[in-house]
């Protein structure tokens, strides 16, 4: 009889603990306690997070792959499909940042090449602490040159991302990874072991003791045992995901294997009981012939290995020396340790000894899901009311503040330490909108960004998810491209929360709701729960990743004033809103709701527009507004290029300055074009009806903003610029 | 005109540079298998950036035991056309077709991004297409491109004007902010004293084509071609 203590050890509850007794009509010894304890885990079951998920919109024409695969796959033509996908490492990160980051990097890699696609891209999603906390500057060190440590070494570019910091995530840092493959749709892949009698191999690095139990670590919250956790972090070797890379790629495109699946959390666990259950198959192992780093390891221990860099293949019988070549021709280990069942188990074997035998579908199939308890928050997030902020009387020095807020200053202290140029395929380096990839080979590229606003999901979860979505989406639009795909990650606090597992409905429903209105299908993603330490939960932080397409290479936009004597345009229209705004946070130090407004259909026709602009070549620049507002957006628009231009900006809402300056209000878009085009576009804008405002011109080396004729703002672009350039390297330099 | 294209275990820009070499600039391009022992009659051999062996232990210092090396060391000593790009550079130099040794940038981070460098020796060939002084645009990516030479090395390499590449400011003025990584001499290449090797630390790979910022990088390989033509 296995004691409750070890039972609650594993993560599993009593009634979960019955219902295995049931499946199996036994106890279960304590390597198979193990694997359900993995396999159950919130992490890999998505038990807490099913019956939400399915409100995705999943369909539509170019869908190759939805949800449920390693990666979500879309047509995007000349005989090529774009493969994507972002998963979460928070927990490791926190712990030990940089093996934490790093096998975040690693762990998306495996699920992208696992599909038989060359990863062209990796973006990363992170939100830190404040940096006049040293501990977060040190998480924020680690992360970065983690993730720089294994996206250089492997040469894959990371191409961008979002940079956020708060309070909320001192103690729960937070880190996406998303990565980008290109596939040929005749050589795509899937985990599946079929054929009774084909060999199993193992490939890659050989199994240790690290990593055990991290997708059940995943799976609970960080009590003060925080230290004692710190070797459940695997450890990350690129140069062996290198070859890795190259060696399944070399199988895949000879065609010598039939199934594959890359050892990610719950490792060996979760990569043949997978392949079993996604075939209606069965496997049998010997644990024996598994490559092993140390003496000693138990069967246990080697179920629930998290090693990195470690792959499962399924071949065809007859080519197994083949596959077993091209491994040898790039110093890898491929090792026959089983082989296809037609009796639907599991079954290992150690030393001559049975040491599991279950049903596959036990496993993966029949893990309980939970419809948990939901409640609004009551009360709800405290509301702004106007006439609580006083107007300032200087916006000059406000602006300079919201410019070098770290969250909207420059990003180069990071980016620069990843090689995002790696591949030659980076047409819109880090910086801009969205991040451009051109597809060798075909006169098209992909364009992606992330994007969420955890503090506006927190003020309003469902909105939050909408406008998540309706952002990423515009920072598509202002590079010309349009949204082919989605893929999210889904970060929230504990779901045994009620108040938590209503942010998280909400927030889906809200991403749902704007992806039917978008017409964009959501391909895959990530959960990841029990994002709380010592009992505090993180801001409700959805992240969303999405993939946009560029038809014409020669259409490419990018932020930047482009000359002077152009026309400031900015489309959309200006409320008074300044709930959840950086101005707020900043300069009033006030945590209050609600964030702007959010109308869908609305949002739709200003990119609509964008893009119609964009594809008759009337844009010299186009660029999203978003934290920090029109001020923001404007300096932004000023500073990004490598020749700086200045602008005279009159702008003439009868709305309060600060709210104008520094509002966020949704759906507007800064554009900037030469005189002669201004009447198309004005034609256009009344066609496709979207409010639009010309403000001013740009030129000359000042950024000088007028209200209603009187000059607010009017400093000089190098001061703005070295606000805005010098904010995160200024907090770490070393005295 | 027969490129020859390295590839060890670990190199990463070696698709870059064949793409630039056969779909940009028309030239026949091939990779070279580090296990193997065959140049395939190259008329030039690169070794593309990358981290070869995971640039564990040092960067490059595996890499120069490779079977191939020996045929590359055999090549260059004859004469023939070696040129090392980043890591390239690192396993030159271990392998002692150049003098002197890399360290960690001097801001100790990865540095990815544009910078300058200014032509200072035009009769190579690796440079004849470009003119004295010319400054150039290309994205350097590495973690130890902090060139380090002794001071009898240095002051030969300075009379023999063995530095052809210095990084500078977009003017091509020398300074200390320009000099990105902390290198002696602002080296950002260094080519031997027969004039058949160049190491450069920047890719000039990826600075081929107008749509990734500059095509600046092509001078390299141009001048290259024109050599050997």
């Amino acid at each position: 009889m296995m004691d409750k203590e070890t039972i609650k050890e594993h993560g599993i509850t009593q009634q979960e603990y019955k219902k295995i007794v049931d499946l199996i009509k036994r106890e279960p010894n304590l390597t198979e306690l193990g694997i359900f304890s993995l396999m159950w885990s919130e992490h890999c079951s998505y038990k807490s997070s099913k019956i939400y998920l399915k409100k995705f919109p999943t369909s539509g024409e170019n869908v190759i792959q939805g949800p449920g695969e390693n990666a979500g796959i879309i047509d995007i033509g000349d005989g090529l499909a774009a493969v994507f996908k972002i998963e979460s490492h928070n927990h490791p990160s926190f712990l030990e940042p940089y093996q934490g980051a790093a096998t975040g990097v690693g762990g998306i890699l495996r699920d992208i090449f696992t599909m038989g696609a060359r990863p062209i891209a990796t973006l990363d999603s992170l939100h830190f602490g404040p940096l006049s906390v040293s501990k977060n500057k040190a998480i924020m060190e680690g992360v970065v040159s983690g993730i720089a440590g294994y996206g250089n070494s492997i040469g894959v570019p990371t191409v961008g991302g979002e940079t956020f910091f708060d309070e909320c995530y001192s103690l729960n840092p937070l880190v996406n990874v998303f990565c980008l493959g290109i596939v040929k749709k005749k050589k795509i892949f899937y985990a599946r072991a079929e054929g009774k009698g084909n060999p199993v191999l193992y490939v890659g690095s050989k199994t240790g003791r690290d990593g055990i139990h991290g997708a059940t670590m995943a799976s609970a919250e960080f009590g003060e045992d925080l230290e004692e956790k710190r070797p459940n972090v695997q450890v990350g070797d690129p140069f062996k995901e290198k070859l890795l890379l190259e060696a399944c790629l070399e199988v895949m495109e000879k065609d010598l294997v039939l199934g594959i699946q890359d050892m990610g959390a719950a490792g060996l666990t979760c990569s043949t009981t997978e392949m079993a259950a996604n075939s209606g198959s069965g496997i049998e192992i010997d644990l024996d012939l598994i490559p092993q780093r140390e003496k000693g390891m138990t069967p246990y221990e080697i179920m629930l290995s998290e090693s990195q860099e470690r792959m499962l293949i399924v071949a065809k019988k007859e080519k197994v020396e083949q596959v077993q070549d091209v491994f040898a021709k790039w110093d890898l280990d491929a090792v026959i340790i089983g082989q296809v069942t037609d009796n639907q188990h599991l079954k290992v074997n150690s030393g001559g000894q049975k040491a599991v035998d279950l049903p596959v579908s036990a496993i993966v199939n029949l893990c309980p899901v939970y419809d948990r308890e939901t409640k609004p928050y009551s009360p709800s997030p405290p509301k702004v009311e106007f006439h609580d902020i006083p107007l300032p009387d200087n916006y000059e020095s406000i602006f300079l503040q919201i410019i070098k807020s770290p969250g909207l200053s420059d990003k180069e202290w990071v980016f620069r330490q990843y090689d995002h140029m790696v591949q030659t395929n980076t047409a819109v380096l880090p910086g801009a909108d969205a991040s451009v990839l051109r597809i060798k080979n075909t006169s098209k590229a992909l364009a992606v960004t992330l994007d969420g606003n955890s503090f506006y999901t927190y003020s309003n979860p469902k909105s939050g998810g909408k406008i998540a979505v309706a952002e990423a989406c515009r920072n598509l639009a202002c590079v010309g491209a349009r949204p082919i795909g989605v893929t999210n990650c889904l970060n929230f606090g504990n779901p045994e929360k009620p108040e938590i597992m209503w942010q998280f409905k909400e927030a889906v429903e809200g991403i749902a709701q704007a992806c039917r209105i978008f017409h964009i299908p959501v391909t895959g993603g990530n959960v990841s729960f029990y994002n709380d330490t010592e009992g505090t939960s993180i801001y409700p932080t959805p992240v969303l990743g999405v993939v946009g397409m560029i038809h014409d290479l020669n259409k490419i936009t990018t932020p930047d004033f482009k000359g002077p004597e152009n026309i400031i345009i900015l489309l959309g229209k200006s409320k008074e809103e300044l709930g959840a705004s950086e101005y707020l946070k900043k300069i009033h130090s006030l945590k209050k709701g609600p964030p702007p407004e959010i109308d869908l259909e609305k949002e739709k026709r200003v990119q609509a527009l964008c893009l119609e602009a964009i594809s008759q070549g009337l844009l010299k620049s186009a660029h999203d507004l978003s934290e920090g507002g029109l001020a923001q957006c404007l300096a932004e628009c000023c500073i990004l290029g490598k020749k700086r231009m200045g602008c005279q900006v009159d702008l003439l809402d009868s709305i309060r300055t600060d709210s104008l300056l520094f509002g966020e209000t949704q759906s507007r878009i800064l554009i900037s074009l030469e005189r002669k085009h201004l009447d198309v576009l004005k034609d256009l804008a009344k066609k496709i009806e979207v409010p639009f405002s010309i403000i001013g011109k740009t030129g000359g080396k000042q950024v000088c903003i007028k209200h209603l004729g009187k000059i607010i703002i009017d400093i000089p672009i190098q001061k703005v610029y070295s606000s805005w350039k010098n904010s995160i390297p200024n907090h770490f330099k070393i005295i | 005109m027969r490129f020859g294209i390295v590839v060890f275990p670990g190199s990463n820009c070696d698709h870059d540079t064949l793409y630039v070499l056969k779909h940009v600039l028309g030239q026949e391009s091939f990779f070279l298998w580090h296990k193997d022992h065959d140049l395939k009659q190259a008329d030039c051999i690169i070794l593309p950036g990358g981290f070869s062996y995971g640039d564990y232990l040092r960067s490059g210092a595996i890499a120069r035991f490779s079977p191939l090396m020996q045929e590359i060391k055999e090549f260059a000593l004859s004469g023939g056309i070696v040129l090392g790009i980043c890591n390239g550079f690192q396993v030159l130099l271990e392998l002692g077709l150049l003098p002197g040794a890399m360290l960690r940038n001097k801001n100790l981070k990865f540095l990815c991004q544009n910078v300058h460098m200014r032509i200072e020796n035009t009769e190579t060939p690796f440079t004849n297409k470009g003119k004295p002084g010319q400054v150039l645009n290309i994205p350097i990516a590495h973690f130890d491109g902090n060139y380090y030479s002794d001071s009898h090395h240095l002051k030969k390499i300075i009379q023999n004007h063995q530095i052809i590449l210095r990084y500078c400011d977009s003017e091509g003025r020398l300074n200390e902010e320009s000099n990105i990584n902390g290198s002696m001499e602002h080296t950002a290449g260094l080519i031997n004293e027969n004039n058949n090797v160049l190491g450069m630390m920047p890719h000039p790979e990826r600075a081929s084509e107008i749509l990734l910022g500059s095509c600046d990088g092509r001078i390299i390989f141009e001048s290259i071609i024109n050599y050997l033509k």
